[in-house]
């Protein structure tokens, strides 16, 4: 494997850590607003 | 001894967004919004976009399974030939992972958050399309895109679904209007690109049949999807908003399909009647959700 190989392969896998990251944190933050607006209708009825 | 086979490098995140076919989900994501937002019942906002998201990721993951499936025949055709797949950016195997998990995130994520019949809707329209049209059907029959089309059809119906928790007589309007609407929208397209499916050996109906069946076919599809487009408004299920806009959108469709139907020509250009019906289907169809919003919301 070549430097730039390596190179390119690090970085792909940097990019793609981030977005997997970013992903989570908001299927979190969904899953925080999902359970409020249950809690809201459950209430409500 | 081991086998040479290229490993790739990790494919780019840009490329999974590509499996997902982002502009078709464009007007899945509309339709099923309109769809919900016609429903004669108030969503929470959050469920609402909870909703939309799920029938996003699921029209996403149908066109990624569709890529991981059909990557030999994207190979060969100019307008498919730089996906991930034919253009040797990606492992096959990644695109199925990735395509079956995120339609289980995305049914699994509608019945939780949102409703039974939601998600029930949402897995059929996804085994519907990869399974029916993708795997069975595109290959072996003409007819490969009027049944394909039922697939997507269904994300108005999601959306009600979604808002009601059952299904009524206006979404499955809705879910024939854009059934019917697939067969001459398509068809329009592929009597332009006749040459890319001849060469990928896909039976198209003007590649199997020829030019003047496909024609005849447009304006024969074209009947039934003008009666039902109109319908909801002489049945009642919707105001004159939707009733006038709805008219109006379906005699342009008709006068442009009838031009098609009879191999009109326009002097320099070729195919330009073909080009311009499938250019306005898409906004026919645009407009016509759209009506259904406004008519609802402020009639």
């Amino acid at each position: 494997m070549t430097p730039e190989e390596e190179h390119l392969i690090r970085r792909r896998q940097k990019s793609r850590a981030i977005v997997v990251a970013l992903l989570l944190a908001a299927f979190v933050v969904l899953i925080f607003f999902i359970t409020i607006a249950k809690i809201r209708q459950g209430m409500a009825h | 001894m081991t086998s040479a086979t290229p490993i790739l490098p990790p494919a780019d995140w840009r490329d999974f967004v590509a499996l997902t076919k982002p502009r078709v989900m464009t007007l899945v994501v509309f339709t099923g919004l309109c769809g919900m937002l016609a429903a004669p019942v108030a969503v929470d906002p959050v469920l609402g976009f909870t909703a939309i998201l799920c029938i996003a990721l699921g029209a996403g993951a149908a066109g990624a399974l569709n890529q991981w499936y059909e990557a030999d025949l994207d190979a060969v055709m100019k307008r498919t030939a730089q996906r991930p797949l034919p253009a040797g950016r990606m492992e096959r195997q990644s695109a199925l992972h990735f395509g079956v998990g995120l339609g289980a995130f995305s049914v699994i994520l509608m019945g939780l958050a949102v409703n039974l019949a939601a998600a029930a809707i949402l897995l059929v329209s996804i085994l519907f399309y990869v399974l029916i049209y993708t795997v069975w059907l595109k290959r072996r029959t003409p007819q490969n895109i009027v049944i394909g089309g039922a697939a997507g059809a269904f994300p108005p119906l999601i959306g009600w679904a979604a808002a009601t928790g059952q299904v009524a007589l206006l979404p499955l309007l809705l879910f024939a209007l854009v059934f019917l609407w697939t067969p001459p929208h398509f068809w329009a397209l592929a009597l332009f690109v006749k040459t890319d499916y001849a060469n990928a050996g896909v039976p198209m109906l003007p590649v199997v049949a020829g030019e003047a069946v496909t024609r005849r076919q447009i304006g024969l599809y074209t009947v039934p999807m003008a009666a039902v487009a109109i319908a909801p408004w002489p049945l009642g299920l919707t105001g004159a908003i939707y009733g006038v806009v709805a008219l109006a959108m379906t005699v342009v469709f008709g006068v442009l399909a009838a031009l098609v139907t009879r191999g009109a020509t326009r002097a320099g250009k070729t195919m330009a009647f073909e080009k311009q019906l499938f250019a306005f289907s898409i906004l026919y169809l645009f407009v016509i959700f759209g009506a259904l919003v406004a008519d609802r919301w402020f009639a």
